[in-house]
């Protein structure tokens, strides 16, 4: 049995612990509006992209078309960019991307594929090099980044077509955390190259408007594909930003409601032991008067 | 002339402008242009320029260094890569565009050579054309 003291002391220390978690979570609550807010506004930008090109990629030839879009005619070489965040106490955020790419490399693995991995943020640099330190090829570090710009964005692409350029690997597949509500953060695996393209239904339906194209077709889908490529990583690294202050706000209301429970507890067993004290001190006091 | 059309200007960030206009005149990669309302579909490329959309006595004008426009009927869209309203460009910033372009030509392959010494003239260009 703890004495009072101790217990004191732990109530203390569960209250401090509840006051940093409700503090966090606040900061999370006012991050996500922003990161919510700087992620939609993207929005438009990377529909339209995806719809002109999904237009065009239907049209292109197969055998002309540029290799981002066909591919380099194999699928040996995979390369797997897992975005983290760059800090922990978020929940299951982390570790869920980091689950889902371990996934995707034990399969390729199974299946005889090579595998290299690339990682934004330091969270899944952390735990993956644990288990795959020989198959990383890169990290990206955006811990000074306070904001995620398109240049951020457009140089991890620069990076990873040149790579592609040089022949270091055939799929590229992004994983990150696509946003669905402060509660829910969905693991998505996207494949960057060779380029595939989402469309509804309706969408791939509808009557293709024919367009005039300057320059010609070919030559724009060349210059539209690397620009997608960096759109399509900007798109993950905010879906992923907003994923993390979400997963970070859930998690810290949770620990700021746990500590309330937890110093409900403790003062409970506080007051009962103090009651017994004082019992025991009166049954001494009154069994000392009666013996006189 | 009553026509109007829908002027979407979106740069990766977010949307810039949003707006009926009377016509908008946009820097394509095989010449400028200027497209009305009831253009014919038309896809093009952008290369660094000025984009200037007209509306009654107004003008609002963005340099862009790169991206593409699509242009309908009902409108233009137009998707920048980066864009900077005119009046904010400095020749800092042209200067460390073109030398992003320049550093992009001397490592770029047989293929691109072409298009990356476009670019660096284009911006090259542009300085001139802004009076900086």
């Amino acid at each position: 049995m703890p004495s009072l003291k101790d217990l004191k002391i732990r109530i203390n220390s569960v209250k401090s612990t509840r006051k940093i978690t409700k503090a966090m979570q606040m900061v999370a609550a006012a991050k996500l509006r922003r990161a919510q807010e700087a992620a939609e506004a993207a929005r438009p930008y990377a529909e339209r992209m995806n719809a002109v090109l999904a237009n065009l990629a239907r049209g292109a030839n197969p055998d002309t078309a540029p290799r981002l879009l066909r591919g380099t005619g194999s699928d040996r070489v995979h390369l797997l960019i897992v975005a983290t965040a760059e800090r922990g106490l978020c929940g299951g955020f982390n570790s869920s991307i980091v689950r889902l790419a371990r996934e995707r490399i034990e399969r390729l693995k199974a299946e005889g594929k090579q595998v290299k991995i690339l990682t934004i943020g330091r969270k899944g640099r952390e735990q993956l090099k644990r288990e795959y330190a020989d198959l990383f090829v890169g990290h990206v570090d955006l811990s000074g980044v306070k904001r995620i710009g398109y240049a951020n964005a457009h140089e991890i692409a620069h990076d990873i077509l040149a790579r592609f350029e040089g022949g270091e690997f055939d799929v590229a597949t992004l994983f990150y955390a696509r946003f669905k509500s402060v509660i829910s953060q969905v693991p998505t695996a996207q494949q960057l190259i060779p380029a595939v393209f989402e469309q509804d239904e309706a969408a791939a339906n509808a009557p293709a408007v024919v367009y005039d194209y300057e320059p010609e077709e070919e030559a724009i889908l060349a210059d539209l594909l690397p620009r997608s490529v960096a759109t399509q990583i900007f798109a993950g690294l905010l879906e992923n930003a907003a994923s993390e202050q979400g997963a970070r706000m859930s998690a810290m209301d949770n620990a700021t409601r746990n500590a309330g429970e937890m110093i409900d507890k403790l003062t409970i067993e506080y007051n009962r032991s103090r009651q017994a004290a004082i019992t025991k001190e009166l049954i001494e006091i009154i069994s000392g008067a009666e013996a006189l | 002339m009553a026509d109007k059309m829908q002027f979407d200007f979106v740069s990766p960030e977010r949307r810039l402008v949003s707006a009926e206009v009377d016509r908008v005149a946009i820097p394509g990669m095989e010449g400028d242009l200027t497209a009305l309302p009831n253009h014919a579909p038309l896809l093009t490329t952008l290369r660094p320029g000025v984009v200037r959309a007209y509306e009654g006595g107004s003008v609002m004008e963005y340099v862009v260094t790169g991206g593409f426009a699509e242009i309908s009927p009902a409108g233009a869209q137009v998707l920048a890569e980066e864009a900077v309203p005119r009046e904010e460009v400095t020749r800092e910033w042209l200067d460390a565009a073109i030398k992003d372009a320049e550093e992009a030509l001397a490592v770029s392959g047989e293929k691109a050579r072409a298009l990356a010494a476009l670019r660096v003239n284009d911006l090259k260009a542009l300085g001139g054309q802004l009076g900086l």
